[in-house]
Formats: C-alpha cells, sequence, structure tokens
C-alpha cells in the first residue's frame, strides 16, 4: 500500500484496508471503501455512518471524475477521512482540498517544499465549496 | 467595463508567481513535459508548429485602449510585432520564448488580463455579443452575466479535469450574433412574460468533427439561480462524459448519447440538490457587476447626418457601421480582412493605433469579435470621417463586414501543429480573387479550417472549407448552407475535394450560380436553401464549366 | 531515411537532430537509422530538447527534407509570413514545401 505522505486530520488513521464499491455492498462491517473513477458515489450516501475512511483513486491525474465523487460525499455530510490516491500531483493537491480530500497519498512523492508552496498559493477563491472557505462574492457584500 | 478589485488582482497575480514558478520546475527538471503540459495549456500556452504560442484571454471580447495598448506592446516585446485575433474573441502570439512567458504574464496583469483558462480541459473563455451594450435589440448587456460566469468558472476545483475543453457563450438579444447554440453551454438572458429575467439554457452544441446545435434544455432559468445551473451541468458531464475516446468526450456527444431529456432529468436532479449548498453568489454581486456596465456618458441631442460625399467613405459607412442604440452615434467594426491579408492578424502598431482611436472616439471601448474583426463600439456619426481616414491610413479600413472577403479562418498548417493543410493561402486567394466584386455579390460568410477540429466554423459558413490531408497533399472540401446566429444550421458537402487553385474556382462557380439564380433581396443562403444544392453541385463538377 | 526533431525547451525554436546537437536546419539533420527513439530519450532527459520524435525524411540536394508536408512548414516557417522564416531573402521558398 501506498503511504499517506500530507495528512490534514487529527484523528488515527483507520487501520481497515479499503475495499472495492461492488464489495463494501455486500460487506456490512467494512468501513474503509475505495472509489474507482467510474464508481458512482452517492451509492455509498445511505451507509456514511459507518465508514472511517474513503480513498478515491486516480489512476492519470487528467482523470477528473474524483473531485466530483469528493464533492458529493462531503455535500451529503461525510466527515471521514477522503483520500486522494494513485497519480496525485503538486499542481492538483490545491483542487483536491478544496473538493474535500483531507489526506494525500502519491504514487510518486511530492517534494514537501513545493507541496506546502501550492497549497497555500491562493489567497483567495472565487467559488464556494465544502472546504468552508469564503468566496470572494462573500467577502464583497459581507457575507464572511 | 468590469475593472478588478483587489481580491481579482491578487488571484491574477497569484496565477502569475504559481505559472513562474511551474516554469521554473520545468526548466529545472522537476517537471517532465508530461506534467507540465496540462499546467502550460491550462495558461494557454501551447507547443505549436514554429514555437511556443500563448492565448490570452479576452473575456466576452471587451478591452479597454490599455488592454489593447498593452497587447500590441507585447507582440513588439516578446513576439515578432503581431498577434492573432481569434475566433473565440481571444488573441495569440506566434513566437513566445518559454523563459518569458511568466514576463508577458505580468504585464498582463498589470491592466488586469490574463491567459487562464484558454486551453486545456476546463472551462474556457466565456464569449458574448460584441455589440452588447451598444446594440438597440438586447435585453440587458449580456456582459455582466458573462462576467459573473468568468468568475465562479476560474479555477473551479471540481471542474478543471473534465473530459474535453469547455466553451460558454451569453447573448441577450434574439438576433445571435455570437454562435451560441454552437457552444457547450450557450445562454440567452431573457425575459419572460411576467418581465422577470432569466437565462435559457443550450446544452450540447459544438462543430469539430461531430458538429451539433444545441437543444434547449431549459427555457427560463431564473437569473438567480443561473450558477447553480451551470454547475449541475457541469457536474453531470463531469461524472459521465466519454473519457474513453478524446473524440467522442464533449458534452454534446454525451446529450446526444444520452438523450437531451434523459441528460435535462440528471441536470434537474442534481440542480434540486445544488441550490441546497448555497453556491450561488447573491444578487448585490450582480448589481456590483452590473454597475460597471453601465451605459458611458452619451451626448444627447446629436444630429445623425453623415456626410457621405467621400465615395470610398461611403462604401465603408455602408458595410462596417451599424446602427447604435443612442441617437448620433454608430457601431464601428475594423476589419482585419484586408484583400489578400491574413485573417485576424494585427500588427503592434495596428492594436496601439486602435487603442488611440478608441480612447479619442469610443469611450476608450473596443471588442474582439468572433469573426475575428475589432469593434469600436460607440463612435459619433460626426467623427465617423475621421475614424475611417485614420484607419485608412492604417490598413485598416477594408469595407467588407460579412462579404466573401470578411473570411474567418483558422492558422491552419502555416502556424498549427493539429492542421492537415493551410488555411490562410487560400483565404488569401478566394479575397484577392473577388476583389472589387464584394458588393455585387453582398453578404457571403465565408469560413475556412485547416482540420476536422473547425476553430474555422467551416460547418457554420454560407460557403465553408474545409482543409484535408489526401495522402501527404493538401485538399479541400466545399461545404454549402451553413449559419450561425438566429438561423443556425449547418453546411452540407457538395462532393469530392479540390486543390488550392480548384476550390477558388469552386467558389466562384457557386458564387456564380447565385448570382444566376437569385430573387431581389436574397443573400447567397437564402437562394442556397430556396433551390437546394443540385443547381450548386451541376455547375461546381460540370466537366465542360469553366 | 529516418531524421530527429523537436523543439528547444527554452525557445521553443524547431530542430533538428545532427549527429552532435541540435539545428535550426533541417538541411543539416542526419539519418538516425533505428537509433531515434535512443537519441530522443537521451536528450529529452537532459533537457536539450522537448517532445522530441522521428520522421521519415528523404535525401534532397542540399541535405535532408522532411517526407510529409507538416514538417516540411515546420523546418520552413510561415508560409504567408516567409519573412519570419529561415529563408527570408527567397520570395520563392514556398514552393520549397509543396
Amino acid at each position: 500500500m501506498v503511504e499517506t505522505q500530507l495528512r490534514f486530520r487529527d484523528d488515527e488513521p483507520a487501520g481497515d484496508p479499503a475495499v472495492t464499491v461492488d464489495s463494501f455492498g455486500e460487506q456490512t462491517n467494512a468501513a474503509a471503501v475505495r472509489i474507482e473513477p467510474g464508481d458512482d458515489a452517492r451509492v455509498l450516501l445511505p451507509h456514511l455512518d459507518r465508514i472511517t475512511l474513503v480513498e478515491v483513486n486516480f489512476p492519470v491525474f487528467g482523470d477528473g471524475r474524483g473531485y466530483s465523487a469528493a464533492r458529493i460525499l462531503r455535500e451529503a455530510g461525510y466527515a471521514g477521512e477522503l483520500r486522494a490516491v494513485g497519480d496525485v500531483l503538486i499542481d492538483q493537491l490545491a483542487f483536491l482540498r478544496r473538493c474535500g480530500f483531507d489526506s494525500f497519498a502519491p504514487d510518486q512523492p511530492l517534494n514537501a517544499a513545493d507541496a506546502e508552496a501550492a497549497l497555500a498559493r491562493y489567497p483567495e477563491v472565487y467559488s464556494p465549496t465544502v472546504d468552508g472557505r469564503a468566496p470572494i462574492w462573500a467577502k464583497r457584500h459581507g457575507l464572511a | 467595463m468590469y475593472q478588478y478589485d483587489s481580491h481579482d488582482q491578487a488571484m491574477v497575480d497569484a496565477r502569475v508567481a504559481e505559472f513562474r514558478d511551474q516554469v521554473r520546475r520545468r526548466l529545472d527538471g522537476s517537471l517532465a513535459e508530461e506534467q507540465f503540459r496540462p499546467l502550460r495549456l491550462m495558461n494557454g500556452l501551447y507547443l505549436q508548429l514554429h514555437a511556443y504560442m500563448l492565448r490570452v484571454a479576452v473575456p466576452y471580447g471587451t478591452l479597454s485602449s490599455a488592454q489593447m495598448t498593452m497587447l500590441g506592446d507585447i507582440a513588439d516585446k516578446y513576439d515578432r510585432g503581431y498577434g492573432h485575433f481569434t475566433t473565440r474573441q481571444n488573441i495569440q502570439y506566434n513566437w513566445i520564448k518559454l523563459e518569458e512567458a511568466p514576463d508577458i504574464l505580468a504585464d498582463l496583469a498589470k491592466v488586469e488580463m490574463h491567459a487562464i483558462q484558454t486551453s486545456g480541459n476546463c472551462i474556457r473563455n466565456t464569449t458574448s455579443d460584441q455589440y452588447a451594450g451598444a446594440i438597440a435589440d438586447e435585453v440587458v448587456d449580456p456582459r455582466p452575466y458573462a462576467e459573473l460566469i468568468r468568475q465562479w468558472s476560474t479555477f473551479h476545483p471540481e471542474f478543471s479535469f473534465l473530459p474535453r475543453k469547455f466553451k460558454m457563450a451569453v447573448i441577450a438579444s434574439e438576433t445571435d450574433r455570437a454562435a451560441m447554440r454552437l457552444h457547450d453551454i450557450g445562454i440567452q438572458i431573457l425575459r419572460n412574460d411576467k418581465g422577470q429575467l432569466g437565462a435559457a439554457f443550450y446544452v450540447g452544441g459544438g462543430m469539430g468533427r461531430t458538429p451539433m446545435i444545441a437543444p434547449c434544455i431549459n427555457p427560463f432559468v431564473p437569473i438567480d439561480q443561473m450558477i447553480t445551473y451551470s454547475e449541475a451541468c457541469l457536474r453531470v458531464y463531469n461524472r459521465y462524459g466519454r473519457r474513453d475516446n478524446k473524440y467522442k468526450a464533449r458534452i454534446k456527444i454525451l446529450v446526444h448519447e444520452l438523450g437531451k431529456d434523459e441528460y435535462t432529468r440528471q441536470v434537474e436532479a442534481e440542480f434540486a440538490h445544488l441550490l441546497t449548498q448555497g453556491i450561488e453568489p447573491p444578487l448585490a454581486e450582480l448589481e456590483r457587476i452590473k454597475a460597471q456596465f453601465t451605459d458611458p456618458a452619451f451626448a444627447t441631442g446629436l444630429s445623425d447626418a453623415v456626410d457621405r460625399s467621400d465615395p470610398d467613405f461611403a462604401v465603408w459607412l455602408d458595410n462596417n457601421v451599424q446602427v447604435h442604440k443612442q441617437p448620433g452615434y454608430a457601431i464601428v467594426t475594423i476589419s482585419l480582412k484586408p484583400v489578400g491579408g491574413i485573417p485576424g492578424d494585427a500588427s503592434g502598431d495596428q492594436m496601439r493605433l486602435m487603442a488611440q482611436l478608441a480612447r479619442a472616439y469610443s469611450f476608450d471601448e473596443l471588442r474582439v469579435t468572433h469573426a475575428q474583426n475589432i469593434v469600436l463600439p460607440h463612435v459619433r456619426k460626426a467623427d465617423l470621417y475621421t475614424v475611417w481616414q485614420q484607419l485608412e491610413e492604417a490598413g485598416l479600413g477594408t469595407p467588407n463586414l460579412d462579404k466573401i472577403g470578411d473570411i474567418i479562418a483558422c492558422p491552419g498548417l502555416d502556424y498549427c501543429s493539429l492542421a492537415n493543410a493551410r488555411s490562410i493561402p487560400v483565404a488569401q486567394k478566394i479575397s484577392e480573387r473577388f476583389a472589387g466584386r464584394e458588393q455585387e455579390i453582398g453578404e457571403l460568410k465565408l469560413k475556412i479550417s485547416g482540420c476536422i477540429n473547425a476553430c474555422g466554423h467551416h460547418h457554420a459558413g454560407h460557403i465553408g472549407i474545409l482543409g484535408v490531408d489526401r495522402k501527404g497533399v493538401e485538399n479541400y472540401q466545399l461545404l454549402l448552407g451553413g449559419s450561425e446566429g438566429a438561423d443556425t444550421s449547418l453546411g452540407t458537402i457538395t462532393g469530392p475535394g479540390f486543390n488550392e487553385e480548384g476550390i477558388v474556382d469552386a467558389v466562384e462557380k457557386a458564387t456564380s450560380v447565385y448570382l444566376a439564380n437569385r430573387h431581389a433581396g436574397e443573400r447567397f443562403l437564402d437562394t442556397y436553401r430556396r433551390i437546394g444544392m443540385a443547381p450548386f453541385k451541376d455547375a461546381i463538377y460540370a466537366k465542360d464549366a469553366v | 531515411m529516418k531524421i530527429l526533431t523537436g523543439n528547444d525547451l527554452k525557445t521553443g525554436a524547431v530542430t533538428w537532430w545532427t549527429g552532435e546537437g541540435w539545428s535550426l536546419h533541417v538541411a543539416e539533420a542526419v539519418d538516425v537509422g533505428d537509433q531515434g527513439d535512443a537519441i530522443a530519450a537521451r536528450e529529452n532527459a537532459a533537457r536539450r530538447v522537448v517532445s522530441p520524435y522521428v520522421i521519415d525524411g528523404e535525401t534532397a540536394a542540399d541535405g535532408p527534407r522532411p517526407a510529409h508536408i507538416k514538417e516540411r512548414i515546420r523546418a520552413l516557417g510561415p508560409t504567408v509570413r516567409l519573412d519570419l522564416s529561415l529563408k527570408p531573402a527567397d520570395p520563392a521558398a514556398g514552393n520549397w514545401v509543396i
């Protein structure tokens, strides 16, 4: 298993190995699940209370379906760990964070300084997401 | 026009710093080309046929004179003295050095410009009506809505790795001057019968190898839900658009394969969910933006009289000047299509001159049109003659708007690594062949693409030309009957293709059929629609015809 | 014959493999035989070239010439702006690409 390089949570990482979405439906005690790009994240929504880890796989960084999967889970109230795994690169980190990912296990280790710089790059955001950052329009109109 | 506040400026400045860092990592080897490529593309930097090419965004085609001056200065300082205005209202520079690209972005940021998302599989520059704010037939000025979309789509975290590129257009007139239904999402701002403002959504149009006219999936989305509805359209596309085949990855294929009704059903379900997520900017934000698009201080009581005694000026007046909503004013289109010239190209000097004219005579504003021309939107009729004289002197006074010489052409094989055939030489030969006969032929929109990606909009030309590669030799197919706008239609291929000389002859034959058959007041397109393909085909392929 | 081409990483200029380095002039290119991919990988890794690839060439009077029109236009420059091409003084340079 690839090591988690960056983690933005205080709780203990889940120990269970993540199962596929298909077998998750059959194993009623599984607490960790792995979403592939073609999986529908919404099938997990009835079971969010028993999930502590969702891994979202990016086999190639250019396949952006995992961004929607992450937001759908967070918008439904999922509060457990959401980990991006696979072809996770420096310049995707900020977008992934904004979509709700709070841990990263890249296939190739990232340069720590570059990763930190990338995450701190943008002082503001235009579009609101589940990450809680106030969009620019909210600041403009005293809503933040 | 819209001016950045400190928030907007901070975002663009951060982008410059980010790109500078990405270039540094590319040059020092920490980023391989495969990793750098999508990053540079999201900043509009291509590796083209001869060099790096930089595409700079002109949001909804609107420029201030300071911005146009900077575009001219960049052409001289970093490029080879010219730039190319594109069919998406942007500008491209053809000879950019990678190491200088961050400095160009820094110069652009000084005048509130950027190259963000001018390429890549993300939401591209939002286009609009080039006559916005100046034409009488609009419900409202569409640009504030386009600016709202610009901000929403900029660095959108969920939609930066879509299946394919994504183009949006916003209009607010019944007359469509932006080819709205040939976009991934076309939005028409309109009023319902209660007088409320809303947005009609047309989704799944496009050109390319599978041209499609977008169906209307929702005739009226309340204006304070437009962003949320857009987000729903995009999320369904991001999740279910095809990623197995890049030629089938545009949203038009998804809408076509699911069917309009099923796609709409999924969007509506996603929309209902997203309405609970608080992503729509408040109306106060729209009002803030709108306040920056109010009319300039037009003088009142001006005369509409224009002295037409100079015959060359009168021809230009009849071709390139449109009626303005304000008495005493006119809309001027500057043709970037001189006879035998390169469609859409302008030199640094020409850009600075156009900027100067805008400052002196058009309330500091210019527009880029999707037909690759420049507009001075608010010119006093009393100033038209002076403006025309200065344009003439700079080689910018060609009187051919919407005539056969006003050709849309992609860069083609002279510049583009995707092209299969050259477009520009064909455009040059056609404009030379028909020079002097343009007024007799009347409105005729001719559009040339050098490959099936259709950047030259050949499907939507009254006459369209598509360059193909036939066993290593350039070959040109002819299409008739396309149109963009309110009467959008797709052209039909006449038959076997031609070489470069042959395609010019074939266009000549097609215009001859039109001239011989037209009824009074008919444009080429009208005659074609009335009499059909057969007479054109007969003339074009007749063995003994000359 | 096989010739190897790419672009200069910093300037983007079109370049051709000469056996010792990269030239702006296709006439100085050499036949790389079956070594093209290996040279390309090595030069790419050293960042002396970007996106190198092997093309078919043919022998002309003044040296190698690309077999396909697209590569000939790459080698010359835009035929509609010969002033910016590698042969600005030759008004007939465009014929070379056909």
